[in-house]
């Protein structure tokens, strides 16, 4: 047995009872869609916003940020799916490339901010002493403030625009992250495994990243889901408030301000599409994340 | 022609004004109050000789006297004023060097002390000539002013030191209220925070950020005004509040002006109850890149962002959404030292083949190795017209190949990212009150000479040509020295890109009587001719 064969076996985790049948990806896939159809459809909400936002190029009829001034305002038609915007733009073709703002700004403020967090939250559990007691204390007051409050503090600080729109969200984001995983890490810090790395004589870092943090996943993930569709909702309510990324872009938070209040009684499909996609995003997130906790919780999972 | 199109244009929209107040014929009764919008959260201070706000002018005007304003009846007029403290207006003397204002006597403030010449003088040589420590904001209008006299209590003297025919409409600026020197002398940032005039209403309160309220004065001196009891102003920032207010009732009118939508809106729900008066305005966003950022020092790049904008087609898409109509040059469209629109075609940004101008534009920046150039525009945080006329322009520029982001800030960042040079091309606005072309022209000099130019350039040609034109009384001449001065700043130099002048809408419930719109709002607002018909 080679050196890193004993390691592994001296470390591994104890194995769940019954899931020595080694299954398929599509046999995973097929009972989480019969066992969870409301996560299913999430799943399909997001993987149809997904694929618009990486195609956009190719989906989008128009160029979201051409004005057409024969055309202000016109009313959904076959030319144009859902109708035009005060500056005559297509609003289908910039609801696709909202997608992709948000898909950018979602994705990036959740996974930036979430691996921050568990990065952070394991190596706090694992050491424990002063430097989780002062990370801790940061998170704590980090946590005090709501956090489309602390987003718009620091897009006040920094301005705005993608990247620090991405950077106000991530901020109010990893701390949340860090507690949660923080608490799972302080459990499996106590498992004996833990141990016997230790006594091998692993690095620091190497028990964090490579034994602790792959055992506290199954939160991690589904605080994931839930971050991209919290970092969504904060880039819309930014942009709303006109602290996100700013005209001409394309993002869907700022197509319901401006134009769309100006003009919700007269053209009301300014503000009804975009906020139609903003809605439908976040509910298929949470339904997803919903339904990856119930597959992924072992006590719910017997249920 | 084009001109003559203007005017015509604006002497439809006065007889529109006059049509919309329709009982104009009927005597004014006295009575009721006047609640209206104020579309700001609060004014910066109540000191008009420091702001240059409308959120000053709006709620503290009725409170204060002016020795010469705009005709009350009449003030779209661009060349007539009349009296308010002054008891004739006066024909100049020594070659038209000297104006001697004999001021009415009578006169009390609202702390039951007389107004006399001295006051008048006072506050003017505190406008013209502001002591240290205190901030004259049109200090740059009176740059004519050799000194002000006042010989006795009656007597006020104005010694210029050229004849300028730019004097009198300065004089007319609606924000040189006339304070007591008593007070003024004990404390010279009194009229900051506190309110203390001689105009036809006396305060009763103020509530920052909520409302501002006034009563009528018994002792003005114009006979049988204020016709108002008094007068009820709440700011209103958002633009759905004040439509909301206005559409039920709760409040009468706005005077600064709402878009077009808000006007339909209005006049679709409001019926014979809501009117609206309309008028070109005096005022226009501005583009001025900063001549200090590369590549923007470089007139070709400066030149291809002016020729990339089709003014033509869209100034009227424009005035559907936004609050602007009327492309011009540095000159207000309704003036006779405006360009015509054949003058207007010769110059960069004007031309009639935008094609043609498009071309241009995308060689200049080959030539100048700024092809794709990627820059920032900063922009207010205010949608009307602001950020949809910023948005348009971006709109533009990207048919040459730029590619521009917009940068969106509040005021206060905005007036200092200006006044720091911190910007690469920032969207800015011109707003001036009395048309006074001689004097609104000096926007576009270098800062050295005008400190609200952001542009950071020096150009002494500049200079000399808006120095000739001051100077020059025959009329035809003065003209032909506007005209060589506007094409020196946006055909050669291109020191800024001029965008169409807004469109002033205001609406008014229909029982309001007797105000009268004009090109600016900053005009007319002491409230003393309005009376309600209900």
């Amino acid at each position: 047995m080679t050196i890193v064969a004993r390691e592994r076996a001296a470390v591994s985790p104890p194995v769940e009872e019954g899931a020595e049948r080694k299954r398929s990806v599509l046999d995973v896939g097929w009972q989480f869609v019969r066992r969870q159809p409301l996560g299913t459809f999430g799943l399909v909400i997001v993987l149809i916003m997904f694929t618009t936002g990486c195609l956009a190029d190719w989906i989008a009829p128009f160029d979201p940020e051409e004005n057409d001034f024969s055309a202000m305002m016109q009313a959904p038609s076959w030319v144009h799916l859902l109708g035009t915007d005060q500056m005559g733009r297509d609003i289908f073709s910039r609801l696709v490339f909202g997608a992709r703002t948000a898909l950018i700004v979602g994705f990036t403020a959740a996974l930036v901010g979430g691996f921050l967090g568990l990065v952070l939250g394991v190596a706090s559990a694992y050491f424990g002493g002063w430097f989780d007691l002062v990370f801790q204390r940061v998170l704590d007051v980090l946590m005090a403030f709501p956090l489309i409050i602390l987003a718009l503090a620091v897009v006040a600080v920094f301005g705005t625009g993608v990247i620090n729109v991405i950077i106000a969200i991530t901020i109010p984001l990893f701390p949340r992250c860090g507690r949660i995983v923080r608490a799972s890490a302080l459990a499996v810090r106590e498992i004996p495994y833990v141990d016997a790395a230790r006594a091998l004589g692993f690095s620091h870092a190497r028990i964090v990243l490579r034994h602790m943090m792959p055992n506290v996943l199954a939160p991690f993930l589904i605080l994931l889901s839930a971050f991209v569709g919290q970092a969504i909702l904060a880039e819309a309510s930014l942009s709303y408030l006109g602290l996100g990324v700013q005209e001409p872009v394309p993002a869907w938070g700022l197509m319901l301000q401006g134009g769309a209040e100006e003009y919700a009684t007269t053209a009301p499909w300014i503000a009804v599409f975009p906020g139609l996609a903003i809605m439908l995003t976040v509910l298929g997130i949470s339904l997803f994340g919903d339904a990856l906790r119930d597959a992924l919780d072992p006590k719910l999972r017997t249920r | 022609m084009y001109v003559r199109k203007r005017l015509a244009a604006i002497a439809l929209g006065v007889v529109a004004a006059i049509a919309a107040g329709s009982a104009g014929a009927e005597a004014p009764k006295r009575g009721g109050t006047l609640t209206y919008m104020i579309p700001a959260d609060a004014p910066p201070s109540l000191d008009g000789h420091r702001e240059t706000t409308y959120a000053t002018v709006h709620a503290a005007a009725p409170f204060y006297s002016v020795l010469i304003r705009v005709p009350p009846d009449n003030p779209s007029s661009t060349t007539e004023f009349v009296c308010d403290l002054c008891t004739e207006m006066p024909k100049p003397t020594d070659g038209g060097k000297t104006y001697t204002f004999k001021i009415r006597q009578g006169v009390k403030f609202h702390d039951g002390s007389p107004l006399t010449a001295q006051d008048v003088g006072d506050s003017w040589n505190r406008i013209v000539f502001p002591p240290k420590g205190t901030t004259s904001a049109r200090v740059t209008f009176y740059a004519m002013v050799d000194k002000i006299e006042v010989p006795d209590d009656q007597t006020v003297v104005f010694k210029l030191k050229y004849p300028a025919s730019a004097f009198l409409p300065a004089l007319a600026d609606p924000y040189s209220w006339i304070y007591s020197k008593k007070i003024l002398e004990k404390d010279p940032h009194f009229y900051e925070q506190h309110v203390m005039g001689s105009g036809p209403f006396r305060f009763v309160s103020y509530e920052i950020g909520q409302s501002i309220k006034g009563e009528r004065n018994p002792d003005y001196y114009h006979e049988g005004q204020p016709y108002l009891d008094g007068f009820v102003a709440l700011f209103a920032p958002k633009q759905s509040v004040r439509v909301d207010a206005i559409r039920s009732d709760r409040a009468a009118m706005e005077f600064r002006g709402l878009p077009p939508s808000a006007r339909d809106e209005l006049a679709k729900e409001g019926g014979k109850d809501i009117v609206f008066q309309e008028s070109d305005w005096n005022c226009g966003n501005i583009i001025t890149p900063n001549h200090k950022k590369k590549p923007f020092d470089d007139v070709r790049v400066r030149r291809a962002l002016a020729l990339a904008i089709d003014q033509w087609h869209g100034a009227p898409a424009l005035a559907k959404i936004a609050n602007v109509r009327t492309v011009g040059g540095i000159v207000f469209p309704g003036s006779p030292l405006a360009a015509t629109k054949d003058e207007l075609q010769q110059m960069a940004g004007y031309w009639p083949d935008i094609e043609k101008s498009r071309a241009e534009a995308k060689r200049l920046l080959k030539e100048a190795g700024a092809e794709g150039l990627k820059f920032e525009l900063l922009n207010r945080n205010v949608d009307q017209p602001y950020k949809f006329v910023g948005t348009w322009v971006i709109g533009e520029w990207k048919k040459i190949g730029l590619n521009v982001e917009q940068k969106v800030v509040p005021t206060g960042p905005w007036f200092s990212n200006m006044r720091g040079g911190t910007f690469d091309v920032v969207m800015e606005a011109n707003c001036i009150s009395v048309v006074n072309p001689l004097l609104d022209t000096g926007k576009y000099l270098p800062a050295k000479v005008f400190p609200e130019n952001y542009g950071q350039f020096d150009d002494d040609k500049s200079i000399e040509l808006y120095d000739k034109m001051q100077t020059e009384t025959d009329p035809k001449k003065q003209r032909d020295d506007m005209r060589a001065y506007e094409k020196h700043t946006l055909d050669t130099m291109v020191h800024s890109i001029v965008l169409p002048y807004w469109y002033r809408i205001v609406p008014m419930r229909s029982y309001v009587q007797g105000w009268k719109i004009s090109p600016s709002h900053y005009l007319n607002q002491d409230l003393a001719n309005i009376w309600l018909e209900k």
